[in-house]
């Protein structure tokens, strides 16, 4: 599936934009001018990247900075333990638009449980 | 280099062992731990996984497809070190010789003379700790928290979700003020009130009573406040002890450069047990915080690689967080010092601040209660500043 994000002229190099779907997803827009899209919850916890810090092609975490690659969604190191899935980006007419994976999304637990209606 | 001993098998000691394989030391790796459990993550102990939410699995470290190639004791403890030979001596009789030792022993509980063997009275601070505290929660009942500090404030929190009927003792006049100063210290103490649940202040704890098992908290004051169950959160102390005689210099845990290096060559010191000098600052202090034993190793594990060659880089302020009745705290630098607090955004009493500690009206501390996106520019400001 194919979803207009926002415009590129909208999005600062340096800052992210999150799109409100579900699981929400974000997107980035680097200081070297390349932008990417990846699923905006942490793995670890229920934190949205996009409040994160972005250095190169790198998030880091708001909460307790597990730093993910925004290429391959690879994390660091601790707390979190899996990577983030990963979206593919097109900008067209200047348009930034993203192309949602098929892969399932590697939520964190509290997340994944209230998504299935469980306990929060 | 040919074989490094890492003692502690906990994040500080996991983060060691990885810095060592990721900066591309290719040797012997021994990791000694006296926990049977393989390196897990505390901080849900007192949060998540004492409210029953996380299960066992959720806390390990390591990723399932990790390997560092490294020789796994766990469940002994290391009783001695000797310096010169840098031979770690085990409690099962056997030693091992490393050329080069990370110590990342990190820090127990302290207690409460007088309490031992009297059914419960808990502390929190490893995984058999959580497991028996959560077990007794689970029953109900009044708890009586003993401390206001940090972990003491998340079980009030978790154990009043959980439908507890929870009082606080704090020996200050304010608790936190130690870590965020009176003003920021009274407004995250305040969640407490906002839910009920009882905070005593600037009394201290005379005794505990009860038979076989605890039935009250006995204050200095004279008053007794019945209990149930009673957690004792009045600190830790660095694990050191096993040091004595090695030659290494201790000072409220180990003494170390800015770098952590001792002053024993090929020996580091990170972690909760590691007091690091503070080049800003002028002097030693322990940082007691997660995110300090996960970062701080990859520098000590830089400086034994080098044998010293290289020069330390400044370390990040301190961070730490916390989580208390659905708040997320967040505090980076150092309070003390600050001349003055500012509340920079959101309102105190919707307990939703981002404040800014400046000396001299310079940024020296940042605290945030639920502001993480706000918290995160200023953390970073206070990176750079320093
Ligand atoms: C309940 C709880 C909640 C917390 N919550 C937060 C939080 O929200 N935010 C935050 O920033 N920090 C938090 N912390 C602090 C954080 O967990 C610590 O800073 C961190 O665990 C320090 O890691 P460490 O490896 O240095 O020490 P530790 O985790 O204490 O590990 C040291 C290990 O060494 C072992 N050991 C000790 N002596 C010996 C010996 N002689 N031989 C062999 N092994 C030995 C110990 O058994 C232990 O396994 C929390 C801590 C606790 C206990
Ligand atoms: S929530 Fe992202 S590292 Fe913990």
């Amino acid at each position: 599936m194919m979803i207009p994000a926002c415009r590129l002229v909208d999005l600062p190099r340096g800052e992210a934009y999150r799109l409100d779907i579900d699981p929400p997803v974000s997107v980035f827009h680097t200081d070297d001018g390349e932008v990417f899209a990846i699923d905006d919850t942490c793995t670890h916890q229920d934190a949205s990247l996009a409040d994160g810090w972005l250095e190169g092609c790198e998030v880091e975490c708001p909460l307790h900075a597990s730093k993910f690659d925004l290429r391959t969604g690879a994390v660091d190191a601790p707390p979190a333990k899996r990577p983030v899935r990963t979206h593919e980006v097109h900008v067209e007419d200047g348009m930034i638009y993203v192309q949602l994976s098929l892969d399932a999304p590697n939520l964190p637990p509290c997340v994944a449980a209230r998504l299935a209606g469980g306990p929060a | 280099m040919r074989t490094v001993a890492v003692v502690g098998a906990s994040l500080a000691g996991l983060s060691a062992a990885r810095s060592l394989r990721k900066q591309g030391y290719d040797g012997r790796l021994v990791v000694i731990g006296d926990e049977l459990h393989r390196p897990y993550d505390r901080p849900p102990l007192s949060k998540e996984f004492l409210a029953g939410s996380l299960a066992e699995a959720d806390l390990a470290l390591e990723p399932d497809a990790e390997d560092l190639r490294a020789e796994w004791l766990l469940g002994v403890r290391a009783v001695g070190l000797d310096g010169p030979q840098r031979a770690v001596r085990l409690a099962d009789g056997s030693e091992v010789r490393a050329d080069g030792v990370v110590i990342a022993t990190g820090a127990a509980a302290r207690t409460l003379p007088g309490t031992d063997g009297l059914a419960g009275v808990h502390t929190l601070r490893t995984l058999d700790d959580a497991r028996a505290l959560r077990d007794e929660l689970t029953l109900g009942g009044r708890l009586v928290v003993i401390g206001g500090g940090f972990i003491g404030a998340e079980v009030a929190s978790t154990a009043y979700a959980l439908g507890l009927d929870v009082t606080v003792v704090e020996a200050a006049p304010t608790p936190l003020a130690g870590p965020l100063g009176e003003t920021m210290g009274t407004i995250v103490s305040a969640l407490h009130a906002d839910h009920g649940v009882r905070l005593l202040c600037g009394v201290g704890v005379k005794g505990l009573s009860g038979e076989s098992r605890v039935d009250a908290v006995l204050l200095e004051d004279g008053r007794s406040v019945p209990a149930d169950i009673v957690v004792v959160g009045v600190g830790a102390r660095p694990c050191v002890e096993w040091l004595a005689g090695s030659g290494i210099e201790l000072d409220d845990g180990v003494k170390c450069g800015a770098d952590g290096r001792t002053g024993l060559a090929g020996v580091v010191a990170v972690g909760d047990c590691a007091s690091w000098y503070d080049p800003r600052a002028g002097l030693h202090r322990r940082v007691e915080h997660w995110t300090g034993a996960r970062e701080r190793p990859d520098a000590a594990v830089t400086a034994l690689l080098a044998g010293g060659a290289v020069e330390p880089s400044a370390p990040r302020p301190p961070y730490f967080w916390s989580d208390q009745y659905g708040v997320k705290i967040q505090f980076a630098g150092h309070a003390a010092g600050a001349d003055s607090v500012t509340i920079e955004e959101g309102a105190r009493d919707d307990r939703n601040v981002l404040a800014v500690y400046r000396r001299s009206g310079h940024p020296v501390a940042v605290l945030g209660m639920n502001q993480p996106r706000l918290f995160m520019r200023w953390r970073k400001q206070l990176a750079t500043a320093a």
